[in-house]
């Protein structure tokens, strides 16, 4: 049957599929099906880059245009993750440049990226359309300077949250004259100045350009004339907001918004002065997407913003705005999907602001389109939890972070288990969810029972016994990538869901009660997985085997044991000697 | 699995006393709830350090030294510390009104800029300051504010950036307009 279907047909429909599931359910129906498929894949997404090896991926996949590959593990961006880990992506920059050439895309997530990869990139790749660096760290602006300079159908080049070493602003004026393609640009992870004529002039000749997020270094003066030059911009970051007041400046601000007619998000924003807000007023009610998040700006005047944008999406903003602002935000903007609160000061173990969970609250009963959170606060009750996931079913993120560990229920004392049972059996497409507070291990009974979308995972300070971990590993069905720190998980549960792990993208430990030779044992039973361990004290055969280890790392492979860990990652291996790197 | 017995017990006990009472019995529960110190710290020589500053921490109020706790990445800390520091110190300047019998003293740090600062003063003195312009200062109001700076000179207020103001400004000088009209005219 499969062979009077013409392959060109069978190409020609496969175009149409663009979600990797489909094509990976595409590929397993018959070898030829197989077959025609690997040659028109397109897009390959890598979630851990020690998963695979770029040869496998290579060699599968000889037709890619477009890679998006992940690094290190999400508890990195806490900085539990020692330096010199991994995730170098050189390996791949350079395996894939010399097969292949057409390649338009990378994106790369908490990765280790050197300026030879940055200039290997831009020499390599001649139709290279596509840079995005999420998190990612290694390089400089000379690394920059070399994508700028070379890359001459570069569309995109967006370093969000990255860890620029920022030598100069210089590398921006590497862009040639008759560069025009430039759709995106997101350069406000960096700390130095650029040329601002060479900014200007670079604005003025991208016709295309419809994203540009400015860095802290460029005034509240200057962003008019770029605004000016970029009407058809449709998000838009600006620098320091923080210039003292001035009617000229205010009033020529006021005019180059008004002519952005496309506006839909806004961010930068950092040390605002809240008298310059209101030149924004005009494009608000185009405003689906406003990122205050480094506005140190007092409630009353985020209030006065936010009641201006009625098509509001998504707002990311610190806890100044206080259960106050919040009541507003639900009562102006019916159509927030998404919001996160950002602690204005992490540290003080006093409240410095009127935030609680008062104010999480009255956004779940009033906003009937949210679905994503983000709540940093300082207390929290069972009442309130069980309120909002009664008035948001509808919830596929829930992230709550209580500042103080092990916080209890501030009301009753008692643990926070009822409150987040009761989100996970509401809220039945929760996908992801981070604990805190007091737990027990009958939240994690409630999450095994309920949580059957649930993909990720994150645990701290949380639970009594391995029956918590016990309960997770083995009730929830969709679990990809569970992450823990500091609970008193052990050596049962982890043996005794050891298959488990290989449905998983990734499992993170630390200091947890994990101890060595249960990791020998995982990494003898388990040939699929790496089981890493990550312990900066020495040798872990240097202590006795009973010893819990500081951080274990465990993910499912076809590359086998990788050959680039640092002297204080061993990878426990299947004949169950220890190989040291 | 005796200590899921246990904590069932415990879970579902009903408490008669205000949340208050039972305090010392939580706070063993929450040390006990602790689990992680146990195993690791009885066990052997190598505690790992996280958990153990974890425990000195339960009563200090510093959070800082838990390693990656709260779950803030480093570019949003690094944001917020300098306005903190900043926040500290107020940069206290005398102000004299001509006429008034004793001087006011105002921080320029509360102030976002000349209109708020200015507004500050017309309240503080039951007087009206008027439009400032570049050309003709305070043209046509009854009050002119002016300053003493760095140098000794008395300035018009609004001027300079607003920064460059509150670094170089040693007091303050709320004038009448007549005599202020001078200083207008001598630019």
């Amino acid at each position: 049957m499969a062979y009077s279907f013409p392959e060109e047909v069978l190409e020609y429909v496969f175009a149409f599929l663009s979600s990797d599931k489909d094509r990976n359910a595409v590929s397993l129906v018959c070898k030829s099906w197989y077959e025609i498929e690997r040659w028109c894949r397109r897009r390959v997404f890598i979630g851990n880059c020690y998963a695979v090896s770029p040869q496998i991926v290579i060699r599968r996949f000889p037709e890619v245009r477009a890679v998006k590959i992940k690094g290190k593990p999400h508890f990195a961006d806490f900085n539990l993750v020692p330096e010199r880990w991994g995730a170098y992506v050189y390996p791949w920059i350079s395996a894939m440049a010399r097969s292949y050439p057409w390649l338009e895309e990378i994106k790369l997530k908490r990765m280790v990226v050197t300026d030879e990869s940055l200039e290997l990139i831009s020499k390599s790749f001649k139709n290279f359309k596509v840079l995005m660096l999420s998190s990612c760290e290694g390089f400089t602006t000379d690394g920059l300077s070399s994508i700028a300079a070379n890359c001459r159908n570069l569309r995109e080049l967006d370093l969000r949250e990255s860890d620029v070493e920022d030598l100069s602003g210089h590398w921006l004026s590497h862009f040639p004259d008759n560069f025009t393609s430039l759709v995106s640009l997101n350069m406000s992870c960096l700390g130095s100045e650029v040329s601002f004529s060479a900014l200007e002039r670079l604005v003025s000749r991208c016709p295309n350009l419809k994203t540009l997020r400015l860095n802290r270094a460029v005034p509240v003066e200057k962003l008019a004339s770029l605004l000016r030059r970029a009407p058809q911009l449709v998000e838009f970051g600006t620098g320091a907001y923080s210039t003292e007041i001035r009617t000229d400046i205010f009033s020529n601000l006021v005019g180059a918004f008004s002519g952005c007619k496309h506006l839909k998000s806004l961010s930068g924003f950092w040390d605002v002065v809240p008298a310059y807000l209101p030149a924004m007023y005009c494009v608000c009610s185009r405003i689906t997407s406003l990122n205050l998040s480094y506005a140190t700006v007092q409630s009353p005047d985020l209030v006065e913003l936010i009641s201006q944008c009625p098509n509001l999406k998504c707002l990311w903003v610190l806890d100044y705005i206080e259960d106050a602002g919040l009541k507003a935000l639900s009562s102006y903007c019916k159509d927030l999907q998404e919001l996160r609160v950002f602690p204005s000061d992490p540290y003080s173990a006093e409240p410095n602001v009127s935030l609680t969970e008062q104010g999480l609250v009255t956004v779940s009963a009033g906003c009937p389109k949210l679905q994503s959170v983000l709540y940093f606060c300082r207390q929290m009750s069972n009442a309130a939890l069980v309120a909002i996931a009664r008035n948001r079913p509808n919830l596929i993120r829930f992230r709550l972070c209580i500042i103080e560990p092990q916080a209890p229920d501030y009301l009753t004392l008692e643990p926070l288990d009822t409150g987040f049972g009761a989100i996970v059996e509401h809220c039945k497409e929760l996908r992801r969810l981070s604990l805190s507070g007091l737990l027990t291990d009958r939240v994690f009974e409630y999450i095994g029972t309920h949580a059957k979308k649930l993909e990720m995972l994150s645990i701290a300070f949380a639970g009594d016994s391995d029956l918590g971990l016990h309960y997770v590993l083995s009730g929830c069905e969709s679990l990809r990538k569970l992450e823990i720190r500091d609970c008193p998980f052990g050596d049962k549960a982890l043996l005794a869901n050891a298959a488990k792990l290989e449905t998983m993208r990734s499992l993170w430990m630390s200091s947890c009660s994990v101890s060595y030779g249960a990791c020998k044992l995982l990494g003898q039973k388990m040939p699929n997985l790496n089981v890493e361990v990550i312990d900066e004290r020495g040798p872990p055969d240097s202590r006795p085997k009973t010893c819990p280890v500081e951080k274990l790392y465990v993910y499912r492979t076809v590359a086998g044991p990788r050959a680039d860990k640092p002297d204080f990652v061993w990878t426990m291996d299947e004949d169950g000697a220890l190989r040291l790197s | 699995m005796a200590h899921q017995n246990d904590l069932n017990l415990k879970a579902t006990e009903l408490r008669l006393g205000l949340p208050g009472t039972d305090e010392s019995e939580d706070m063993v529960s929450t040390a006990k709830n602790n689990k992680r110190a146990s195993p690791a710290s009885v066990n052997d020589s190598g505690l790992n350090s996280a958990a153990k500053s974890a425990d000195n921490e339960t009563s200090s109020a510093s959070k800082a030294q838990i390693v990656g706790w709260p779950p803030v990445r480093s570019y949003r800390k690094n944001n917020l510390q300098p306005k903190k520091a900043d926040s500290e110190t107020g940069i206290y300047v005398k102000v004299s009104m001509d006429g008034a019998p004793y001087l006011r003293k105002v921080d320029l740090k509360v102030y976002n800029g000349y209109s708020d600062l200015l507004k500050a003063l017309e309240s503080m003195f039951k007087l009206s300051i008027g439009e400032y312009s570049e050309r003709e200062g305070y043209k046509g109001s009854e009050y002119a504010p002016a300053y003493e700076d760095k140098d000794g000179d008395l300035m018009l207020v609004g001027d300079v950036p607003w920064d460059m103001f509150m670094s170089s400004c040693k007091r303050l000088r709320i004038m009448n307009g007549s005599e202020a009209k001078g200083l207008g005219c001598a630019l």
